[in-house]
């Protein structure tokens, strides 16, 4: 089934529906190896959906999930840690896998949380915690590594810094990432496919493709797309403001 | 020094509370406590079929939480009610309908406060064997889902992405709730076993940093406990149950100090 054996997983046709609503539909994408596959759209346009019905988390899904391997390191948007459970950044990188001190350190050492090591994970700030967070999915050498807007709450330089990391990562580690980011110019720069969600998938393609696209254009404005392009192509649909699809 | 019955009752509750320890933790880290007093308070239905059936008192008590687990899991997929109040329904029904059949029992005399609150005079050699052997399986199951289970108790969706199957760790660790609870409603009684599950723990929380030292703590809370509930229950000839829960509330006000040094501290 699997021609290409550089393929990690593969959405044909997906989605998800909660209570009669759909959450998003009709995603097809695939990630492959030493690949950065990336996620745009707005708010509540069901970015972290289609990460989840990747990561094989949502199980009552439209379409079909192929997924060709088990060594996944996730960062999910929103983690909390209850203050019931004393656990320390030591602990929280052994919590899925059982990996060596060395690996640890390392990890913790190329997102600049080292000193961190011994610290309650519930005294962290938000910006520490995301850098844990990435420390911890890196540092079991996964295959896939699935990132829900990973540096949210870090400082500016840091945010350079990590996705900078996150690029080295895919090249060294040889593995695919799925990535949902608000950060177009990293989105533009390091990407090597994009994929700009509304509750569908608006449209895909290489960074430079999807800047040229109108429907880019009306969800993240003209502004954004001016880095790269003027270029225009016609549409079969446009956007209400509820989120409709409707046909010109 | 000591009558026999003494010493059984000592040896009864060492092996309690090295289950209690581990299992309570998770109780109080995966907001369980209410779940555990439902699942006890069943365990006076399994206590009648016990004595109607002539079984063993851990095995029927056993089977019958773990039943009531199922029927609460079913519930919570078919109804709209919230989980307490459907922990509720089932916590005070069972104990109702369990008191009723006791009531319909008349050839057999019941020692209802021995059932409430434990009696250390009713732990017979089986009974060691079933608390010894069934507390160390407990603990051998336990030590196998214990990455998936604290996992999921982090973060479910992290374990169910990195490929932990948080969901067989949580089925497996509802049926070790019940057998803990069937190994140690002799001795606890059955209006008591969730104290001894949360009290130690909670104590165990006010001072250690990692998951695994608050296990340890956990079970050397409960095992003062109950040395020092057994031996005032035999002084002062109370029931052991309240003995064992009042030690393991003094050590729980203990250790709040040293949550005020380590606030000190800091500041």
């Amino acid at each position: 089934m699997n021609s290409n054996n550089n393929i990690l997983v593969k959405l044909n046709n997906a989605g998800f529906r909660q209570s009669e609503k759909w959450l998003v539909e009709g995603v097809s994408l695939t990630v492959e190896k030493g690949k950065i596959v990336t996620l745009i759209g707005p708010n509540g346009s069901g970015k972290s959906t289609t990460a989840k019905i990747a990561l094989g988390i949502y199980k009552n899904i439209e379409g079909t999930v192929e997924k060709y391997t088990t060594k996944v390191g996730y960062v999910p948007q929103k983690i909390s840690i209850d203050w019931t459970l004393p656990i320390r950044v030591y602990d929280f990188m052994l919590l899925t896998e059982t990996i060596e001190d060395s690996a640890i350190d390392e990890a913790l050492s190329l997102t600049g949380v080292i000193h961190l090591k011994n610290k309650n994970l519930g005294s962290l700030s938000g910006g520490e915690f995301q850098r844990v967070l990435i420390a911890r999915a890196i540092s079991k050498k996964p295959e896939l590594l699935v990132l829900d807007e990973p540096v949210q709450g870090v400082d500016y330089t840091g945010e350079i810094a990590l996705y900078e990391l996150i690029k080295k990562i895919s090249d060294t580690l040889n593995c695919g990432i799925l990535l949902i980011s608000h950060d177009l110019h990293m989105v533009m720069t390091a990407t090597d496919h994009v994929v700009c969600l509304n509750g569908h998938v608006c449209c895909s393609g290489s960074p430079i493709d999807v800047a040229k696209n109108n429907e880019y254009k009306a969800l993240f404005g003209e502004k954004a797309s001016q880095i790269l392009t003027t270029y225009e192509h016609k549409h079969d649909h446009v956007h209400s403001d509820e989120g409709e699809i409707k046909k010109n | 020094m000591f009558d026999d019955f003494f010493i059984r009752a000592l040896v009864a509750g060492i092996g309690i509370a090295f289950v209690t320890g581990p299992l309570g933790c998770f109780v109080v880290w995966r907001r369980l406590s209410y779940f555990g007093d439902t699942l006890s308070h069943s365990a006076l239905l399994g206590v009648t079929m016990a004595y109607t059936f002539d079984l063993n008192i851990a095995i029927s008590v056993f089977l019958i939480s773990s039943v009531i687990a199922l029927i609460l899991i079913q519930l919570q997929k078919k109804t709209n009610l919230p989980g307490d109040a459907l922990l509720g329904l089932l916590a005070h029904s069972s104990l109702a309908v369990g008191l009723v059949v006791i009531g319909f029992l008349t050839f057999i005399r019941f020692d209802i406060m021995g059932l409430l609150f434990g009696d250390i005079l009713a732990v017979t050699t089986d009974d060691l064997l079933v608390i010894w052997t069934g507390g160390a399986l407990i603990l051998i199951v336990l030590k196998l889902i214990w990455k998936p289970l604290l996992a999921s108790t982090v973060n479910y969706e992290l374990a169910e992405a990195e490929g932990l199957n948080p969901d067989r760790a949580k089925a497996i660790f509802t049926i070790l709730m019940a057998a803990v609870i069937a190994i140690s409603i002799k001795m606890v009684g059955l209006l008591l076993i969730t104290g001894m599950l949360i009290i130690p723990a909670a104590m165990a929380r006010n001072i250690s940093d990692s998951p695994q030292k608050m296990v340890l703590f956990s079970i050397i809370g409960g095992l003062l406990s109950v040395i020092l509930g057994l031996y005032s229950s035999l002084e002062f000839n109370t029931s052991s149950g309240p003995s064992i829960i009042a030690a393991a509330l003094i050590l729980f006000i203990l250790s709040l100090f040293k949550i005020k040094q380590s606030i000190k501290l800091k500041n």
